[in-house]
């Protein structure tokens, strides 16, 4: 009888013990952490063919899920960033990488916005410059200086 | 002074692109791999699923690989001019039921009529990935080499057969 | 009936706005004074009926009237009444009643507070902005007619958009037409002064309170819609680079550039040319958003059902009404004059720098939001541009304008010594360079990016700071005195500089320092990110108005002691069918705790994913601040409408 009950003790310990270890630590849905990082930056940058416009990472779709699911393979199996991105652009065209590869037909996009800063800080230098040769404007004329200041309270 | 009117010139080159775009589909996207060798794989078949089907058997032959699900709306609207092309045999149909069961894809034919000579099942979707499947009913035209020639995105309609997919079937015959 | 009433009150807009787009333009040009006059009645008239049709198709909503189809398509019996009415712009012919009824508002403003204005002036004013309207009222007429019915009614609606349902719905979409539709006032006065020849400094100092209140709706509404789409869209994003947020901010950079010229016009003359074409831009490319919007042109989350003849028709009017202005501008810019001389080194030049930097990235987001259609176009194939392309090129050319940002305001006019601002700036730089570097290696993570972002959020702090304490010392007056006379718009100035070091601080730290796990979580589970521990409660199942939701909660400890819990839902909409989830979010200033539930997985156990996300709140309690700025900035006194003085008559007659 003692014998029994001490069993059942420890045999409710030790249920106990295991459903405390059963609902204690919550798991990761992936073991591999290393390989979730990159399936991440990779789904960041790709896009989700079905939906409207959105990323890998953002979308819950099946095509999206399925595709995660393979890039996750292709992570465990150790293929680099750039091997995994060939493979679906090999199927989907450039159309899937969000970001678009640097060739002739994207040059304008990559360089364009370089080259407008550049031409605007050139071109605003240059007007500047000229602004400075040239005397015959005044700031305001006199009519319309007297205008403003009736027009406006004093300032401080 | 010529500057001024750079804005206006700018505009309407914008407006010109936005003209041309109104007449494009921002949802379709062409595939890298026509005029590349359809990619190889082997699933079972539905008929039979100790048997598979491999495009290899095809070698040879100009032939329409179409991909279906019995979830998918549009397949519903095209299946009958695959059923009608089937029956005039021009033209051998074969099959790739996308994520899909086995008996919702079985019934499915079963209702509406089997224009496949066989039908893959690609039940995992893994094929679909090697093929750019992004969106149900996809169909693809391959040559004797086993070159995929032709990707239709979205369901077959009547002027996509008369127009595209019967003259280029013909002129693939021929080589 | 009531649908009906709606219709026709359409249709009697669209007349009167013929009427105010022609008459006062003419009026003014032939200068017939009872044509001229007839802007200002004109404009109350076309409001009160744009407001009677956008009633009935409240009502239309509200009375759960399914023989409209517009109300059929957007709303169901279920859905609750505070989103049935939001409904009324949940889609494309509604939001479109939206923007004509926000513009006739803007209108009826302009004509309310417009009576210093010269009379041609006012006409022609009025007139621009009925032309526009016209256009709108014409295209829902058209082609997109919101009160059209259907024949037989359905018995129940086919539901709103449940990413709509949301409380985001009924702010967001109305400041930002406030916002966007609010630069079509800017834009009415500049093309008034192109067509009378008015470009003067008084031009600039009447068109911007109206500019920057237009600004400050602008700043709301996107922040609202990034808000709500970082608490919606269940992953904690805040903003994607989709093709609408693009056609908002487009606005947003221009109009900004356009608030900081206007200021130069106003004080020295200059820039006038530049600054008209500004305004033109920040309303042509509203317009242009809601082109690449509704003609669904561009894939996006946003984009509605389309109609091919929907996107002709707007694209037909866009080039009407930018490129008729272009060309106004293009034939008239040449005559304006130069304006004050300064130097190459001034607060003139600094913010000319500045209207470039913010010209070039406003043309840069349109050219990434543009290219896949050009090269679609031009048959190169299919590209997609998205969120890396524009974080990559966006933040090098917005670093160099805040940088700018802290010189700016220190500069003086006409002629500044860098000497002399390098010598008062040294201090303001240390500090910045010195935190750039030093909290992010306590925080343990230095990249160049974090460094770049807190090196310029810190730099805008410093030299606002510096530029506070200038103002605020020496002088025998009291602080408070000073504090006084320091003009409201100056403060808010301050104010809205300082919300871009919050924004940023927000934006650096947040992209920096966010960590998230995704876990599979049975009741009693726990997991743990950033020193906090989240213990899973368990899922009940709810019932609510119009879905079925299975709501998850955690409560969060951290060393035990409880902190507070979150509670995240999926929810399935019956009548579309559509799953939604909604996140748990425990937001502070420090950081925000988001939850999100994922999907049922084997013996109760549900995925979960949990965000960690620091100081992520800074982001939009920086554009509370700018929003803030330029609500200062209005309060001016010399804004007041109230306190006319007999000056300020006389000087419109001498005007006039």
């Amino acid at each position: 009888m003692k014998v029994y009950s001490i069993l059942r003790l420890a045999l409710a310990c030790l249920l106990l013990h295991t459903t405390i270890v059963l609902a204690e630590e919550a798991q990761p849905l992936e073991a591999n952490q290393a390989i979730e990082v990159q399936v991440q930056r990779l789904s960041e940058e790709l896009r989700c063919l079905v939906c409207q416009n959105q990323t890998l990472a953002d979308s819950h779709a099946d095509l999206a899920l399925d595709l995660k699911r393979e890039i996750r393979e292709m992570a465990t199996k150790g293929m680099s960033d750039k091997e995994i991105v060939d493979y679906l652009v090999e199927r989907y065209g450039d159309f899937v990488r969000y970001r678009p590869p640097l060739k002739s037909s994207t040059v304008l996009l990559w360089v364009g916005p370089f080259g407008l800063l550049l031409a605007g800080g050139v071109g605003l230098f240059l007007q500047l410059r000229r602004r400075q040769t040239m005397t015959t404007d005044a700031p305001l004329s006199a009519e319309e200086a007297r205008k403003v200041s009736e027009l406006l309270d004093k300032e401080s | 002074m010529r500057r001024f009117i750079l804005p206006l010139v700018i505009f309407l080159v914008v407006a010109g692109f936005l003209f041309k775009g109104l007449n494009l589909d921002p949802r379709e996207v062409p595939s890298p791999l026509v005029g590349k060798p359809a990619p190889q794989f082997s699933l079972p078949r539905l008929d039979n699923p100790e048997t598979v089907f491999t495009p290899k058997e095809m070698l040879g032959k100009v032939w329409l690989f179409n991909v279906w699900a019995s979830w998918c709306g549009a397949c519903r609207d095209e299946h009958p001019l695959l059923v009608e092309l089937a029956k005039t045999g021009f033209v051998p149909v074969y099959g790739m039921d996308y994520k899909d069961t086995r008996e919702d894809a079985q019934q499915w034919l079963d209702q509406r009529g089997n224009p496949y000579v066989a039908t893959a099942m690609d039940i995992d979707g893994q094929v679909g990935i090697d093929y750019g499947v992004y969106g149900v009913p996809e169909t693809y035209v391959i040559d004797k080499k086993g070159t995929i020639a032709y990707k239709q995105i979205g369901p077959i309609t009547e002027e996509v057969l008369r127009d595209k997919l019967i003259p280029l079937i013909k002129r693939l015959k021929a080589q | 009936m009531i649908p009906e009433i709606g219709h026709f009150a359409l249709i009697l807009a669209l007349l009167v706005s013929l009427v105010l787009g022609t008459l006062p333009i003419i009026g003014a040009a032939s200068g017939n004074a009872v044509w001229m006059g007839l802007a200002r009645p004109a404009a109350r008239a076309q409001f009160l009926l744009i407001a009677v049709a956008f009633v009935c198709l409240a009502y239309a909503f509200a009375a759960m009237d399914y023989s409209v189809m517009y109300v059929a398509a957007n709303s169901n019996s279920k859905l609750p009444i505070q989103f049935r009415i939001a409904a009324v712009w949940g889609g494309h012919e509604g939001s479109l009643l939206l923007w004509a009824m926000i513009l006739s508002i803007w209108t009826v403003a302009v004509s309310l507070f417009s009576k210093h204005l010269p009379d041609d002036m006012r006409a022609r004013i009025l007139g621009v902005m009925g032309l526009v309207s016209v256009g709108f009222l014409l295209f829902m007429l058209m082609v997109s007619n919101p009160f059209e019915r259907l024949i037989p009614a359905a018995l129940d609606g086919r539901d709103l958009n449940p990413l709509l349902q949301d409380p985001g719905m009924i702010f967001h979409p109305p400041m930002l037409y406030m916002g966007y539709v609010g630069f079509s006032v800017a834009f009415a006065f500049s093309i008034a002064a192109l067509l009378g020849g008015q470009l003067d400094a008084a031009w600039a100092r009447w068109s911007r309170p109206w500019t920057t209140l237009a600004w400050v709706f602008l700043t709301l509404g996107i922040m609202a819609g990034s808000n709500w789409a970082y608490y919606e869209l269940g992953w904690g994003g805040w903003w994607f680079w989709d093709a609408v947020e693009n056609a908002s901010f487009m606005p947003w950079l221009v109009g900004t550039a356009l608030i900081h010229s206007l200021a130069v016009t106003e004080k020295r003359g200059s820039f006038k040319a530049w600054t008209v074409l500004l305004a033109i831009c920040a309303f042509s490319l509203s317009l242009l958003g809601t082109f690449l919007v509704r003609s669904g042109v561009l894939t996006s989350v946003h984009a509605f059902a389309t109609d091919p003849r929907r996107g002709l028709f707007i694209l037909a009017f866009l080039v009407v009404v930018i490129g008729g202005s272009l060309a106004l501008f293009a034939w008239r810019a040449p005559t304006i004059g130069r304006g004050g001389k300064f130097s190459v080194i001034s607060r003139e030049s600094f913010l000319l720098a500045n209207n470039v930097l913010l010209a070039v990235a406003a043309i840069s987001v349109l050219l990434g939001t543009l290219y896949p259609l050009f090269l679609d176009a031009l048959g190169f194939g299919k590209i997609s541009v998205g969120p890396p392309y524009f974080d990559s090129v966006f933040a090098p050319l917005m670093a160099p304008a805040l940088f700018l940002m802290g010189i700016g305001p220190i500069a003086r006019w006409k002629n500044a010594s860098l000497p002399e601002l390098a010598k008062r700036l040294r201090w303001a730089f240390g500090v910045s360079i010195a935190t750039a570097i030093i909290l992010p290696l306590l925080l343990g993570n230095l990249t160049p990016m974090i460094g770049l972002g807190l090196f310029l959020a810190v730099w805008v702090f410093a030299t606002t700071a510096n530029l506070v304490y200038q103002r605020l010392r020496g002088s025998d007056q009291a602080l408070i005195t000073r504090i006084k006379s320091t003009p409201r718009s100056w403060w808010g100035m301050v104010a809205a500089h300082l919300g871009i070091a919050v924004f940023t601080v927000g934006v650096t730290i947040v992209k920096g320092y966010e960590s998230e796990i995704a876990v599979r979580m049975a009741p009693g589970d726990v997991a743990h990110l950033a020193g906090f521990d989240f213990t899973f409660v368990g899922v009940d199942e709810i019932q609510g108005p119009n879905y079925s939701a299975s709501r998850g909660q955690l409560r969060v400890t951290k060393n035990g002691v409880e902190r507070t819990v979150l509670t995240s839902e999926k929810r399935l909409y019956t009548v579309t069918n559509m799953p939604m989830t909604e996140a748990g979010i425990s937001p502070a200033v420090i950081h925000d705790l988001y939850a999100s539930l994922g999907e049922p997985l084997t013996d109760g156990a549900w995925s979960v994913r949990i965000y960690h996300k620091p100081m992520v709140e800074w982001i939009w309690f920086g554009c509370l601040m700018m929003g803030f700025g330029g609500i200062l900035a209005l309060s001016d006194r010399r804004y007041r409408i109230k306190k006319r003085s007999k000056d300020e008559a006389l000087a419109n007659e001498a005007v006039a």
